[in-house]
């Protein structure tokens, strides 16, 4: 097997856009990774930084007004992005399927519970009705509904935040698909909940093998559940590593930031140390690195080029000036 | 140790909201008998899940709601009471026929009072009128309350509230919408501190902002409290923030508070067995410990506050329940240095 067959999926140089009345909004510019069967990845950034437009895209579930312009997504070596929708609409669901952060807005309020099921598995499978009945309950069961029989004459409103998002779950799970991508799971839940709702997932995830997506703003979600972690700010990749590379090891000015400006059990008595600035506005990108404004530790060629992946360690790359900072000043000098 | 003055303190506070059930008008219990008391330039945090009453607490505490009993205290004076009597048991004394003894009710009027006692609210986005500008939707205390000689002093006094908060003056006549999150909570922030208050509350202030923009306003406030000596009550569903600007910590599940104490101490020894699956289930972002750490995941989903369990309203998720719990409330005990639990197996 060569090295690009064992990827699930590769994203290739992606680049979204939205073209809105103000202009072309960059979302995604430039993003490179690699997924492995079963692997656990988590894309964290905050809001903006392209992170759910990047799931949305491997998706094809842009708005109208998005539209991929350059880039590869590649699906076992097959790039998606040739494909026609009828090949798509096999795609979605059953090889890849997405589960979204608000679990009420994602459900139709006027189908049961057991409609919306059936019609996922029985546009995927030739399942008659009594087979996708037995299914769906088998499915509910998986993810922990008590009484699922009951819950199938149900509709959305009459259950709680956590059960929505577990029939979700079960939903996206019904045809088995290769990659779950999880568009923040949990933000709209409990604590309790989201750690029940977390765990289901990575249960589910030694019993089925799927390879997850999680797409999040909270580090300590990524912190617990991922493998490989893949930081984004204004549309790109800035650091990416293991979960021990980005927390012990961060090589991004932005990710030291973030780092710092989260409580933590060891610095409940010292201040916290914000990232200064306000966010982004991604209709009016700087010209070189998109941190820059923000970075504390700005030099001359930040504001002039967008930096390159830089490799900082095995598995771990950076896209930040400040890792060949010696090079720079020297340069700057002569 | 002297006795130190508390600035606000709560007690018994009741809030229930009815509900149509049918042809039948059901009290939604969403706060039930909770006290307790803040001193003047302490955080006290309120925790718990949603749906449990914190933000109902904060409310009714300011009177937006009308309690429905209880007794609320600000510096000294009665703000409100609805007279009941209390045992120590913390049951309602009765007169013969059932009824509760009512022994001088009292019903403040609020307006005086709004100059100490302030609320920052959750939303940045729906909590400023958009049609108002920076400086009238900050200068609107100032003309409720008549703080002001001349237009140029109210003016002054915007311009330094701005900069009190970090928001560049030039800015003053811009409309809410031309602002960030974490600016629309520092334009709420300002409102807030026009009139000069002695205490805030605080409902779920960082909530809406992205994490890099969090620790700006966690900041913040930890410097306006040092300023100005404010105190308040911090409303959040975050618990690591919460611990880390709070003094204290009350955690709510069910309209009750299951347990007080001082924060570190919550945190480093949490006793009731809510407590526990609440701050073990919370994501540490430290992939070590992330490691080794045991989540106690609790069954099932909170109860409906319309169908409250008997006695302990936590029992029916409890590990530890026995048949005292469904057949008594328990009260809040001290366990040494202030540590209130209200439970009786732990």
């Amino acid at each position: 097997m060569s090295e690009e067959e064992k990827y699930i999926l590769q994203v290739k140089d992606l680049h979204t856009s939205f073209f809105t009345d103000n202009g072309e909004v960059q979302a995604v510019n430039g993003v490179n990774f690699n997924l492995k069967a079963g692997e656990t990845m988590g894309i964290v950034g905050e809001s903006g930084s392209g992170k759910s437009v990047t799931a949305y895209s491997i998706m094809q579930i842009l708005a109208e007004t998005g539209k991929v312009t350059q880039g590869e997504i590649l699906f076992n070596g097959e790039n998606i992005l040739n494909w026609n929708e009828k090949q798509l609409e096999k795609f979605r669901g059953e090889k890849i399927s997405i589960i979204f952060q608000d679990p009420m807005t994602s459900l139709n309020p006027t189908f049961t519970i057991g409609w919306q099921l059936i019609e996922a598995i029985r546009l995927h499978t030739d399942k008659d009705k009594k087979q996708a009945w037995d299914r769906a309950v088998e499915m509910l069961t998986l993810v922990g509904v008590n009484e699922p029989e009951a819950r199938m004459k149900q509709y959305p409103h009459e259950l709680s935040g956590g059960m929505r998002q577990r029939i979700m779950i079960a939903m996206s799970l019904c045809c088995e698909p290769d990659v779950l991508i999880a568009d923040e799971p949990t933000t709209a839940l409990d604590v309790t909940i989201q750690a029940q709702i977390l765990e289901l997932m990575q249960d589910l995830q030694k019993k089925l093998g799927m390879a997850i997506i999680i797409v999040t703003h909270d580090l300590g979600v990524i912190a617990s559940m991922c493998d490989e972690i893949m930081v984004m700010y204004g549309g790109r990749v800035c650091e990416r590593g293991s979960a021990d590379d980005i927390f012990y090891r961060p090589a991004h000015e932005y990710t030291k930031g973030l780092l710092r400006s989260i409580p933590r059990a060891d610095n409940m008595k010292e201040k916290l140390i914000p990232i200064g600035g306000t966010p982004i506005n991604m209709l009016n990108l700087p010209q070189g690195c998109a941190f820059c404004p923000r970075c504390a530790n700005a030099m001359k060629i930040c504001l002039r080029e967008k930096p390159d992946e830089i490799v900082v360690g095995e598995g771990h790359k950076a896209a930040c000036f400040m890792n060949v900072k010696e090079a720079f000043e020297e340069k700057e000098e002569a | 140790m002297a006795e130190e003055k508390n600035l606000v303190e709560v007690s018994h506070l009741k809030q229930y909201f009815p509900v149509s059930q049918g042809f039948h008008k059901v009290p939604l219990k969403a706060v039930d008998d909770v006290s307790f008391t803040i001193r003047p330039g302490e955080t006290l945090g309120l925790v718990g899940e949603s749906g449990c009453g914190k933000t109902t607490v904060g409310r009714s505490l300011l009177r937006l709601y009308e309690p429905t009993a209880g007794r609320i205290v600000f510096d000294g004076d009665v703000l409100f009471d609805s007279g009941e009597q209390y045992d120590a048991n913390g049951e309602v004394i009765r007169d013969e026929n059932g009824k509760p003894v009512i022994k001088n009710p009292v019903k403040k009027k609020m307006l005086p009072y709004r100059k100490k006692m302030q609320m920052v609210f959750q939303d940045p986005y729906s909590s400023l009128d958009p049609r108002m500008t920076v400086e009238d939707i900050i200068g609107e205390p100032l003309d409720t309350h008549h703080l002001y000689k001349n237009k140029k002093e109210r003016r002054e006094k915007i311009l330094a509230l701005m900069d009190t908060v970090g928001l560049n003056a030039e800015h003053a006549m811009r409309y809410a919408h031309e602002f960030s999150g974490g600016q629309r909570q520092r334009i709420g922030i300002a409102r807030a501190l026009a009139v000069n208050p002695q205490f805030i509350v605080c409902d779920e202030p960082v909530s809406a902002l992205d994490v890099s923009i969090q620790a700006q306003v966690i900041n913040m406030f930890e410097e306006l409290q040092e300023k100005l000596g404010l105190a308040y009550l911090f409303i959040a569903h975050d618990l690591l923030v919460v611990h880390h600007i709070s003094d204290r910590i009350a955690v709510m599940y069910l309209g009750h508070i299951m347990e007080i104490a001082d924060a570190d101490e919550l945190n480093d020894n949490p006793i009731h067995p809510y407590t526990l699956s609440l701050l073990s289930a919370v994501p540490i972002p430290d992939p070590e410990t992330a490691r080794h750490s045991h989540r106690i995941v609790l069954e099932g989903d909170v109860p409906s506050p319309l169908k409250m369990p008997t006695g302990c309203p936590f029992r029916t998720r409890c590990r530890y329940a026995t048949e005292q719990c469904a057949a008594q409330r328990p009260i809040l005990t001290d366990r040494g240095n202030g540590h209130m639990v209200a439970c009786f197996n732990k």
